[in-house]
C-alpha cells in the first residue's frame, strides 16, 4: 500500500498527469460507487407506495341520493372525502366573501367544476396536522363560517371549504375529480 | 459566531413567539372565545365505590355474573364484546358444564361454515367461541342504528377517562335537559334520535337509557334488588372485568413484589453502607 | 484510563489468564464499570441515572424482544394481538404493562440525567463528545418511543403517526412526497405499521451501541463530579467497583419499586385511554396528545399561530420543535462560564431552578391539554424563555456572573461538607 501511493505520487510529480494505473484505480473505486448507489435506490424507493396501495388511488362516487345542504363522507387514498351538495345560501355565503380576506385566496369557482358549482368535494383531512374536520355527517358542528370545523386545534372551514379562523394553512384539499355523468364522480 | 448565530435565532423564535401571544391576548380580550355547552354542562363521572378499587381490590364474583346477565339480557342486543370468550366466564365461577349452557343459550348464533356445502351459516357457540356480535358488520351496525355503531364494550371501561364509574355515571345519568341549556345553547339541545346525558362528552347521544326501569332483568334468589341504579352498577363492574381480566393477579403479583423490593432496598442501603463505611470515616 | 493510580486487572484463574490473551473483554470490563475505573468520590444520587437508564433499556430491550414474539405487525389484527397477549399470553398482560411502563421510566430516567448534565455543567469541556453522543441516544429513544406507540393500532397510535408524519409535509416542496416515502401510502396504514415495528425492533441495538461510544468518550476525561473541579490526586477518587456498584444498588432498587407501583397498580395512569379504541381512519380523538414525554416539545409546536412573512405558522413550529432539541448540541459553546457546577454559579443557579425547570414543566402541562387560546398563550410565554434561555441568557451569564470561590479540590470539598460547613448541594 505505502510503497503504491508513493510510487503514484512521485510518477504524478514527474509526468504531471495521471497515469493508467492511477486511472485504473480511481476507475475502480467509482464503479464500486456506482454500484452502491444503484444499490441504494431500489433500497429507498422499496418505501414508497406499493402498487395495491396506489391501485386504490381513483375511486367512483356516486352523488345522486345526497340532498342539498347534506353531505357524505367516503374514502379516497384511505383518507376522507367529503361530497357536500351546497345549498343556494351556502352558495351565496361563498360568493360573498372577497378573496382579498382570505388566508388562501380561491373562489368557490376554483374550487369546484364547471356547471356543478353546488357540488364541493374535497379531502376531509384538515390542513394543519391532518385530523378529519366535522361538519359532514349529520348533527356534527360545522363551525362558525357554516363549513367544517376541525375538533384538534379548532381550525374553521367556510362552505366553499376554505380556512377562515384557526392554525391551518391552507383550504380543504380538492382532489383530481370530474364528472362522468351528472351523478356519478370520478375521484383520482 | 456561534453565540451571535444563537442570539439572532434565539431573538428571532422568543420574539415572534412574544408578539403572537400579545396579538393572541388581543384577541383574546377583544373577542373572547364563546363559551360552550360542553364546559358548561358536562360533568365528571359519579364517585362510586367499587370492590376492585383500591391496591387490594379484588371483583365480587356474584356481582359479575349479575353483571353478565344484564349484558346478556340488555346490552348483547347491540353491543358485541369482541376479546371475550365464553371460556374466559369461569374466571366469574362458572363451572365447565355452567359455561357449556350459557354458549348455547347465548342470543345470537356464532358464524359458521355448513361442512358439507361450504356455505356460510350459523350454529350455537361452544366454550371456546368469541361472543358473537350482534351484527355481521359495521356497516350492518350503522344502518340498524341510525348510522351510529355501537361501540364493542370490551375494553370501554379503560378507553373512557374515569373508566368505570364513567360507564355506571353514564347509565344513570341520562335526564331531560335543563331549562337552562334550551335557554343558552339551543344547537345543543338533543335531537330526534339523540338523548341527553351530561356524563357524555358532548352532552347527547345516540343510545337511548338502556337500564330505564327497576326490575328490567330478574335477579336469582339472594341477590339484591335489581333497580337502576344495582344493575348499572354490576354491569360496571363487569366491563371492568372485560377490560381488565388479569387485575386479581395483576394485585396479587404487585403486593408480593413490593415487599420483595422493599426488603432488597433495605439490604442495598446497608451493603452500600458497609462498603463506604471506610471511605465515609475518614473522610 | 487515563489515571496513572488506576488498579490493573489481575487475572487470577487458568482460565481467565487464557482469555485475558485471546479475548481479553473481562479486562475490559473491569477498566470500564469496575475495580479498574477511578471515579470521584464526592457523586451524589443524580450520578446514578446513568446506570438507571441503562437498566432501563435492558428491561425495554428484553421484554420488548418476548412481546415481538406474540404480537403481529399487520394492520388489521395488531390490536387484536395486543388483546391476545393480554387475555391469554401467560403473563402476557405482566410483560406487556412492563414494556409500556418500561418507556416511561425510561424517560422519568433520562430526563433526569439530563438535567443534573445542564445544572452540574457536564457538557463543558472536555466531555462535549460526551454529551453530543448522549443528545444523539436521546434523539434515537424518541425517535423509537414514536413508533412504538404507533405498534397497538389504536386511536391514538394512529393519529399520532399521522400528526407526526404531517409535519414532514410542513416542509416547502419536498415535504409531501417525504411524508408519502415515510409512511408507504397517503395516510398511516399497514405498510407504516410494518415499518415502524421493523425500525422499533431495530432502533434499542442502534442506541445501545451509542452507549458504549458515550461511555467510551467519558472514559477518556473521566466522570464529572458535582463540584465540577476536576480529579486531581488519587485520594480524589475511590474504584467504580465496589463503590459506585453498591450506591447503583441503591438506585436501582429505588427504580424499581417506582417502576413496580407503575406496573401493579396504575398501569395506564400515564397512558391515554382512546388508544385502546382501535384505530379509525374515518374519527379523529377530540384531543391527540402524544405520550407525556413529548408534551414539552408538542406545545412548542403548537405555540407558533401567526406567520412570519412568508414563512407558514406550521413550518415555524416545526423547525421550533427540531431547534429545541438540536440547541442543546450548541451548548459546550453557548455557556462559556469555566466554572462548571451550578453550585458555584449563584447567578445560573437562580436562571436555572427559577426560569428553566418551571418553563419545561409548563410546557408539558400545556402540551398535554387541549390548546385553548389560554393554554396557547401560556405555551408562547413559556417557549419564548425557553430559546431566550439557551440562546440568549446562557452566554450572557457566563460573561457577567461572579462564581462563587472553587474547593481546591474535591477531597477538600468533602471534608469541608462532612464538617458541617456551608458546601450543602443545593439540591
Amino acid at each position: 500500500m505505502a510503497s503504491l501511493t508513493e510510487d503514484s505520487a512521485t510518477a504524478g510529480e514527474e509526468q504531471g498527469g495521471v497515469r493508467r494505473r492511477d486511472f485504473i484505480n480511481v476507475a475502480a473505486a467509482s464503479f464500486a460507487g456506482v454500484g452502491a448507489v444503484s444499490v441504494a435506490l431500489p433500497l429507498i424507493n422499496q418505501m414508497n407506495p406499493s402498487a395495491d396501495v396506489l391501485a386504490e388511488a381513483s375511486t367512483e362516487v356516486d352523488v345522486s341520493a345526497i340532498a342539498p345542504g347534506q353531505a357524505i363522507k367516503t374514502i379516497f387514498r384511505k383518507q376522507p372525502l367529503f361530497v357536500r351538495h351546497l345549498t343556494p345560501e351556502e352558495i351565496a355565503a361563498a360568493e360573498k366573501v372577497s378573496t382579498s380576506e382570505l388566508r388562501d385566496p380561491q373562489t368557490l369557482e376554483d374550487r369546484t367544476k364547471p356547471g356543478h358549482k353546488q357540488w364541493l368535494i374535497t379531502m376531509g383531512v384538515c390542513t394543519h396536522l391532518g385530523c378529519v374536520p366535522l361538519g359532514a355527517a349529520a348533527g356534527e358542528i360545522k363551525g362558525e363560517f357554516g363549513g367544517y370545523f376541525c375538533p384538534c386545534h379548532g381550525s374553521s372551514y367556510d362552505t366553499a371549504g376554505r380556512i377562515r379562523k384557526g392554525p391551518a394553512p391552507k383550504n380543504l384539499m380538492v382532489p383530481d375529480y370530474s364528472f362522468t355523468s351528472d351523478t356519478v364522480v370520478k375521484v383520482g | 459566531m456561534i453565540r451571535i448565530g444563537a442570539f439572532l435565532v434565539g431573538l428571532f423564535f422568543s420574539g415572534w413567539l412574544l408578539v403572537s401571544a400579545a396579538m393572541g391576548a388581543f384577541t383574546f380580550v377583544t373577542t373572547p372565545s364563546a363559551p360552550t355547552a360542553e364546559h358548561e354542562f358536562h360533568k365528571k363521572p359519579k364517585d362510586v365505590d367499587f370492590s376492585f378499587n383500591g391496591p387490594l381490590g379484588k371483583y365480587d364474583r356474584a356481582q359479575l355474573q349479575r353483571g353478565l346477565q344484564v349484558f346478556r339480557e340488555v346490552c348483547s342486543a347491540c353491543h358485541s364484546l369482541h376479546y371475550v370468550s365464553f371460556r374466559d366466564f369461569a374466571q366469574l365461577g362458572y363451572n365447565e358444564a355452567q359455561i357449556k349452557t350459557i354458549a348455547q343459550e347465548w342470543p345470537t348464533e356464532a358464524p359458521s361454515i355448513n361442512p358439507e356445502t361450504g356455505e356460510a351459516t350459523t350454529r350455537k357457540p361452544i366454550p371456546t367461541d368469541k361472543i358473537p356480535a350482534p351484527y355481521a358488520n359495521d356497516i350492518a351496525a350503522r344502518a340498524a342504528n341510525n348510522n351510529a355503531a355501537p361501540p364493542d364494550l370490551s375494553l370501554m371501561t379503560k378507553a373512557r377517562h374515569g373508566g368505570s364509574a364513567y360507564v355506571y355515571s353514564l347509565l344513570t345519568g341520562y335526564q331531560n335537559p335543563p331549562a337552562e341549556l334550551k335557554k343558552k345553547f339551543p344547537d345543543s339541545m338533543p335531537g330526534k334520535t339523540t338523548h341527553y346525558n351530561p356524563y357524555f362528552a358532548n352532552l347527547n347521544l345516540a343510545m337511548p337509557a338502556p337500564l330505564n326501569t327497576d326490575g328490567q332483568v330478574t335477579y336469582g334468589e339472594g341477590s339484591p334488588k335489581p333497580t337502576v341504579d344495582q344493575m348499572a352498577k354490576d354491569v360496571s363492574a363487569f366491563l371492568t372485568w372485560t377490560a381488565e381480566p388479569k387485575l386479581e393477579q395483576r394485585k396479587r403479583a404487585g403486593t408480593a413484589a413490593m415487599i420483595f423490593l422493599l426488603i432488597f432496598f433495605g439490604l442495598c442501603v446497608g451493603a452500600y453502607k458497609n462498603i463506604w463505611a471506610d471511605k465515609k470515616a475518614h473522610a | 484510563m487515563s489515571f496513572p493510580w488506576a488498579n490493573e486487572y489481575k487475572p487470577s484463574t487458568a482460565f481467565t489468564r487464557y482469555l485475558d490473551e485471546k479475548l481479553p473483554l473481562p479486562r475490559f470490563v473491569y477498566n470500564a464499570v469496575g475495580a479498574g475505573y477511578p471515579v470521584p468520590r464526592n457523586l451524589n444520587y443524580f450520578w446514578n441515572f446513568g446506570v438507571l437508564a441503562g437498566v432501563a433499556l435492558m428491561v425495554q430491550i428484553i421484554s420488548g424482544i418476548i412481546l415481538a414474539m406474540h404480537f403481529a405487525a399487520e394492520s388489521t389484527v395488531a390490536f387484536a394481538s395486543v388483546e391476545h397477549i393480554m387475555r391469554d399470553v401467560n403473563a402476557g398482560w405482566f410483560i406487556r404493562y412492563a414494556h409500556m411502563n418500561g418507556a416511561s421510566m425510561f424517560f422519568i430516567v433520562v430526563y433526569t440525567h439530563i438535567f443534573r448534565g445542564l445544572f452540574y455543567g457536564s457538557y463543558k469541556p472536555p466531555r462535549e463528545m460526551v454529551w453530543h453522543l448522549g443528545l444523539v441516544i436521546f434523539l434515537l429513544m424518541m425517535a423509537t418511543a414514536f413508533m412504538g406507540y404507533v405498534l397497538p393500532w389504536g386511536q391514538m397510535s394512529f393519529w399520532g403517526a399521522k400528526v407526526i408524519t404531517g409535519l414532514f409535509g410542513a416542509i416547502p416542496l419536498v415535504g409531501e412526497p417525504i411524508q408519502t416515502w415515510l409512511l408507504g401510502g397517503f395516510a398511516p396504514d399497514n405498510a407504516a405499521l410494518n415499518r415502524f415495528f421493523s425500525l422499533h425492533y431495530l432502533l434499542p441495538f442502534v442506541i445501545l451501541g451509542v452507549i458504549v461510544l458515550h461511555i467510551w468518550a467519558l472514559h477518556i476525561p473521566g466522570s464529572s463530579n458535582p463540584t465540577g473541579v476536576e480529579v486531581k490526586a488519587e485520594q480524589d477518587t475511590v474504584p467504580f467497583h465496589p463503590y459506585y456498584t453498591a450506591k447503583d444498588g441503591v438506585g436501582v432498587a429505588a427504580f424499581f419499586i417506582v417502576f413496580a407501583t407503575l406496573v401493579f397498580f396504575a398501569p395506564n395512569f400515564l397512558g391515554e385511554p382512546d388508544n385502546y379504541i382501535p384505530a379509525n381512519p374515518m374519527s379523529t380523538p377530540a384531543n391527540i396528545v402524544p405520550e407525556w414525554y413529548f408534551w414539552p416539545f408538542y406545545a412548542i409546536l403548537r405555540a407558533f399561530t401567526v406567520d412570519f412573512l412568508f414563512i407558514p405558522a406550521k413550518l415555524l413550529g416545526v423547525l421550533a420543535m427540531f431547534a429545541a432539541i438540536l440547541l442543546l448540541f450548541f451548548l459546550p459553546w453557548l455557556d462559556t462560564s469555566a466554572v462548571r457546577s451550578g453550585h458555584y454559579r449563584p447567578l445560573f443557579r437562580k436562571f436555572f431552578w427559577f426560569g428553566l425547570i418551571p418553563c419545561i414543566v409548563v410546557l408539558g402541562y400545556c402540551g398535554g391539554s387541549h390548546a385553548t387560546d389560554g393554554i396557547v398563550l401560556i405555551s408562547q410565554i413559556a417557549a419564548a424563555y425557553y430559546f431566550a434561555h439557551f440562546l440568549i441568557i446562557l452566554p450572557i451569564i457566563a460573561r457577567v456572573e461572579t462564581p462563587k470561590p472553587l474547593p481546591n479540590s474535591i477531597t477538600e470539598a468533602v471534608l469541608a461538607s462532612n464538617a458541617g460547613a456551608s458546601l450543602q448541594p443545593a439540591e
